[in-house]
């Protein structure tokens, strides 16, 4: 990474970068910061990734061969918040510092000493977290949604894994309200809300979930701690609380988190697909519209994750409506790419590869939702593996894909280094087709009847979680090699030009690659072409 | 200049931030709203004066009287499981606890309505759910529901069922989960 | 290169696929259970309908997005069109998806109308969750039972027993009492827990529905063929959440009232039986029992706990202290703690029962005996 800020840049107005851990610790440059986020996350992925592994290799055959049950649920929380919260999202964030300034023709962030904040609290929130496994009943093992009465039987790591959860909002509310303070006020001029691009805008709109929903998750788990430790009963029937309200307010964040996940992935994948189609993004403005339609609606459908507590016909009508309703903006966004793609001049590089199995795989994902949503057929496909594939589906092939195409996209632009293509693809292929062998299985498994979060199954399970866990032992390895082209790159990959691909446009493309340490201090002047409208 | 407006920014989404989290606890009282309007964990109240006297004798529907206990050394019976009453007619059920333990115990019970739609339906003049009940060591009590199920009550539910839960909320109780 | 290794790494894999999988091959599911009641039956139809209206979709989608990656790429020469923006198109495809969902939810509004009306119902059976295992209560007969993972399973399901799952008959799909209900009856099902949130599950009867402390909720079956009918807790109820099986046994309406008849029989039996001296045998044996349907999933089958979250009874104070503070223990519980009182829940030659066998089991040798009687006069 320190080949990132090896480039002599040619403003040198302002100070030389700083140099050895000082430059990371006390960092307020957005390129370094980026960099330290997507690193984090990175690392986090193997965290989580190896309890996936676990979980993989404890259900490869019926019967209980390596870990205790109690350990197995630790596995599947853990695995659940590590990649959420600490992969996902800080992705998201570190996609953002770096890119969203130089998008937009900004110097940096607007608030460089929160960011730096807002990064360095994620590490001593994970330390906590994982910390609980030293502890007397273990590391959360309630699931990652938390439900009472079952989360407050935990031991001693209750009140770490409520404290993880306050650090990790307070993070991610900071990179938010960064983010937002960044495009309304530091846009180049004649950089207007329409000439941004797609990747700018679906982050604006997801900060703003960000701030709506991550408040409401923090006092959701605060009421949890005070009903454990100060004799409040928010959610203890005993003393007139309801433990279903906890289910209500968790997925009234929980909905619009679903989004805070996969639109910064849409906003990948619409950047990337015009780029290798060399054709302008098909119907801009109603992709914005769209993003815009769906983040709104997330906020009306919470309790489609809960048909099953037994909700008056009337509300199970109306989320079963609204769920459905999300399926139009979702439409809208795919048929876009599509119609991007259709009549271009398609190559078919990594960052596209990822891109399209992203289009293809996410749908599938939709699919899986759509039926969710009916709640008649929900209350047999709640809480199976038809879930867990639907989830996977949406957010590994969905959220993580785009962020390996952006990873790829942008890999040349942060380090002035081509990547290696034929390596690049090996990753793509291996892991296409090593995730379908994973996940897609586990849509029989939830039809045929198995329950999520068990570390044990009947023996007619058998077959198909033998094949699951096959792909997810090759899943898990194909992605060595992510790190291998990475590192291969930022060490001895070719120079890269400022252009990088054919058809890329934007402001982020006329600076060299990598771009200099402080870049665009006298803002540049946007003009057609350039901009992305 | 820009800097003046990224602050202004950062105060509005700080202040949203802070109204997002009091929305956190306002769903609270809007969830109390939402099972009233509804019907869940329904308890509604009324007085003698407001027992109307138009009686549906066309219908009759069944009440499924359903007892249960949490941690709580009790017995808890329903005098008979099942009555069936007409609308707007008010009526009586009989339930007796038992303490079987050698202390005092406090309980209090939750009460909770099957279908929950229905429990718009039903309101109740007495209820031993109202209030925390004490009992001896051994001391058993027979302890009246008065109800009336309303008039409107849709034809689909021609059967609802009654359910409590008498969980533990005694001193020593509490002082066991915080030993403070 | 990529390609042609690409292919062969996929018939490799495929083949040891297919060899790891074979023994079993034949048993395995695709698909949703059609179920064996009116709801189950029209939950499948619409879960069927839904799902070719979604591949034909995808086929068209996918179809459409393969022929344009195939005909417009830049090593066939394609040059790229201009165009961003086409209003007729963009409301066609705003418009289409919303007619295809509203065809949708009509069945869906329709079907879930079914379900919500419970009405009255000729036999109620209240389904109550507890950490990890079913409680049945028959509201009009009065019957009540416990049901938990039968012991061929649970001794199987302990982390490296060394047995062989597939040699278990219905695998962690078996307990040691089954719910009975008649077939052709308007069963109504009320779910509620003791404990934390559980979902009572069987796929053959189109739903499940979570059990949930303080309140009640309802759904119904009517089952219409005879047969036996297995499911699972559905939703996380803590470490031994995927071994509280449910098994429900549709028989005829004869077979059902024979059934409770033996049932009420045992009942009566049971209380008989509080009444007279039990030897140190019985008390034993009876006592063995218990434990494994209680105690079990906690303190375990050598009866040492779980270090840091249950304790051990081998050697314990309890155990092996006064038998006053182990019937206190059992019967009121420890508040607090996860050791619940279970004097309301077992009668007293359960309790007696297994009082005696915790004092006399894993080389806790106290050689004393608890009788009925005894328990009895405490409560």
């Amino acid at each position: 990474m320190s080949d990132v800020a090896a480039h002599e840049h040619h403003h040198d107005d302002h100070d030389h970068k700083p140099t050895g851990l000082g430059r990371w610790l006390f960092s307020t440059n957005h390129k370094d910061i980026g960099t330290m986020y997507l690193v984090f996350s990175l690392i986090m992925f193997f965290v989580g990734g190896a309890m996936a592994m676990v979980i993989r290799a404890e259900l490869f055959q019926p019967g209980l061969q390596f870990v205790d049950p109690q350990f197995f649920n630790a596995m599947t929380t853990m695995h659940a918040l590590i990649m959420i919260f600490g992969v996902i999202m800080p992705a998201g964030v570190g996609l953002a510092n770096w890119m969203i300034p130089i998008m937009i023709g900004a110097p940096d962030m607007a608030l460089p000493r929160m960011n730096n904040m807002s990064f360095w609290i994620l590490p001593f929130a994970f330390a906590m977290l994982l910390a609980t496994f030293f502890m007397e009943g273990g590391a959360p093992n309630g699931g990652w949604t938390m439900y009472p009465p079952l989360v407050t039987q935990l031991g001693e790591g209750f009140p770490y894994l409520i404290f993880t959860v306050h650090f990790l909002g307070v993070s991610s509310i900071m990179g938010a309200i960064n983010i937002i303070a960044t495009v309304f006020n530091m846009r180049a001029p004649g950089m207007g809300f329409m000439q941004l691009p797609l990747f700018v805008w679906t982050w604006i709109i997801t900060a703003f979930l960000l701030i709506a929903s991550m408040p409401v998750l923090a006092g959701a788990v605060t009421m949890l701690l005070t009903d454990k430790y100060f004799g409040t009963s928010f959610f203890v029937a005993a003393g007139g609380g309801d433990p279903v309200m906890f289910q209500h307010i968790f997925w009234f964040f929980g909905h619009p988190e679903v989004y805070i996940l996969i639109l910064p992935a849409f906003g990948i994948v619409s950047q990337i697909i015009p780029t290798f189609a060399r054709k302008p993004l098909f119907g801009y403005e109603s992709m914005v519209y769209a993003t815009a339609a769906i983040a709104f609606l997330s906020f009306f459908v919470w309790a489609h994750h809960m048909f099953t507590v037994g909700m008056p016909l009337a509300g199970e009508l109306f989320f079963m409506y609204a769920t459905m309703s999300i399926a139009v903006p979702t439409g809208v966004k795919i048929f876009n790419w599509l119609a991007t793609m259709w009549r271009g001049s398609m190559t078919f590089e990594t960052p596209m590869l990822f891109a399209l199995a992203f289009v293809i795989l996410f749908s599938i994902g939709g699919f899986s939702g759509l039926m969710l949503g009916i709640t008649p057929a929900d209350f047999q496909y709640h809480d199976t593996y038809f879930v867990v594939a639907h989830f996977h589906y949406v957010l590994v092939t969905g959220a993580l894909f785009a962020l390996m195409a952006a990873t790829y996209f942008w890999l040349p632009k942060w380090t002035g280094h081509m990547y290696d293509e034929t390596l690049g693809q090996a990753h793509f292929w291996l892991s296409t087709i090593s995730v379908n062998v994973l996940f897609f299985p586990q849509h029989f498994l939830g039809l045929a009847g198995m329950p999520r979060r068990i570390p044990d199954y009947a023996v007619q399970f058998t077959e198909w979680n033998m094949i699951s866990s096959l792909g997810g032992f090759a899943f898990g390895l194909s992605q060595l090699l992510f790190v291998w082209v990475i590192i291969k790159c930022v060490r001895e990959g070719k120079k890269a030009d400022e252009q990088v691909w054919e058809g890329a446009r934007g402001l982020e493309w006329t600076l060299p690659s990598p771009p200099p340490f402080h870049s665009f201090t006298v803002p540049p002047k946007v003009d057609a072409s350039v901009a992305h409208s | 200049m820009a800097n003046r407006n990224v602050n202004k920014t950062v105060r509005r989404l700080l202040l949203a931030t802070v109204l997002m989290f009091g929305f956190g606890y306002a769903l609270v009282p809007l969830y109390r709203v939402y099972c009233d309007l509804t019907g869940r964990g329904s308890n509604r109240v009324i007085t003698a004066a407001d027992v109307g006297n138009e009686v549906d004798r066309a219908r009759l529907v069944t009440v499924v009287l359903d007892t249960n206990t949490r941690d709580i050394p009790w017995t808890f019976e329903a005098e008979s499981h099942k009555t069936r009453v007409r609308p707007g007619e008010l009526s009586e059920a009989v339930f007796t606890v038992e303490n079987r333990s050698a202390r005092t115990v406090t309980g209090r019970a939750i009460p909770s309505i099957s279908p929950v739609q229905a429990g718009i339906y039903v309101s109740k003049m007495d209820c031993f759910c109202f209030t925390e009940q004490v009992l001896a060591p051994g001391e058993s009590k027979a302890m009246p529901v008065r109800f009336i199920v309303d008039t409107d009550l849709p034809e689909r539910f021609s059967s609802l069922t009654l359910s409590y839960t008498f969980f533990d909320v005694g001193e020593n109780k509490a002082l066991a989960a915080n030993p403070s | 290169m990529s390609v042609r290794n690409m292919k062969t790494f996929m018939g490799a894999l495929s083949s040891v696929l297919l060899l790891a999988a074979a023994p079993a091959w034949a048993e395995y599911a695709l698909n949703l259970t059609e179920g064996v009641t009116p709801l189950s039956r029209n939950i499948y139809d619409l879960h069927m309908t839904i799902f070719y209206i979604c591949c034909v979709i995808a086929v068209i989608v996918f179809g459409v997005m393969f022929w344009s990656i195939f005909h417009h790429r830049k090593s066939r020469g394609a040059q790229p069109a201009k165009f961003h923006h086409n209003t007729t198109v963009e409301i066609i495809w705003t418009a289409v998806p919303i007619l295809i969902l509203v065809v949708m939810a009509i069945p869906a509004t329709k079907s879930l109308i079914l379900i919500e009306s419970t009405g009255d119902s000729d036999l109620t059976i209240k389904v109550t969750g507890h950490q990890w295992r079913w409680q049945y209560e028959y509201i009009e007969e009065g019957i009540e039972f416990f049901s938990s993972l039968d012991a061929n399973s649970n001794e199987a399901r302990q982390l490296k027993s060394g047995i062989d799952p597939s040699q278990i008959d219905n695998y962690l799909l078996e307990v040691d009492n089954p719910v009975v209900v008649p077939v052709g009856q308007k069963i109504r099902f009320m779910t509620t827990a003791s404990d934390v949130i559980h979902s009572w599950w069987v796929p053959d009867l189109g739903w499940k529905r979570d059990s949930i402390p303080g309140f009640i909720n309802e759904s119904w079956a009517i089952i219409e063929e005879e047969g036996t009918y297995r499911g699972q807790c559905a939703e996380l109820c803590g470490r031994d959440h995927a071994f509280m099986p449910i098994v429900l046994k549709a028989v005829s309406e004869d077979e059902y009232y024979d059934w409770v008849g033996e049932m009420m029989m045992v009942a009566m039996e049971a209380e008989a039986g509080a009444d007279r001296e039990w030897t140190m045998d019985e008390l034993m044996a009876q006592g063995e029992q218990v434990y494994g349907t209680f105690c079990v999933a906690c303190h375990q089958v050598n009866g040492m706990g779980i270090p840091g979250a249950f304790k051990p009874l081998v050697g314990s104070p309890i155990a092996t202290g006064p038998v006053e503070d182990h019937i206190d223990v059992v019967m009121n519980g420890v508040a607090g703690t996860a050791m619940a009182p279970f004097g309301m829940q077992l009668n007293d030659v359960d309790i007696a029962s297994v009082i005696t066998y915790e004092r006399n089991a894993w080389g806790n040798d106290m050689g004393d005996m608890v009788q009925p009687s005894t328990i009895a006069a405490m409560r």
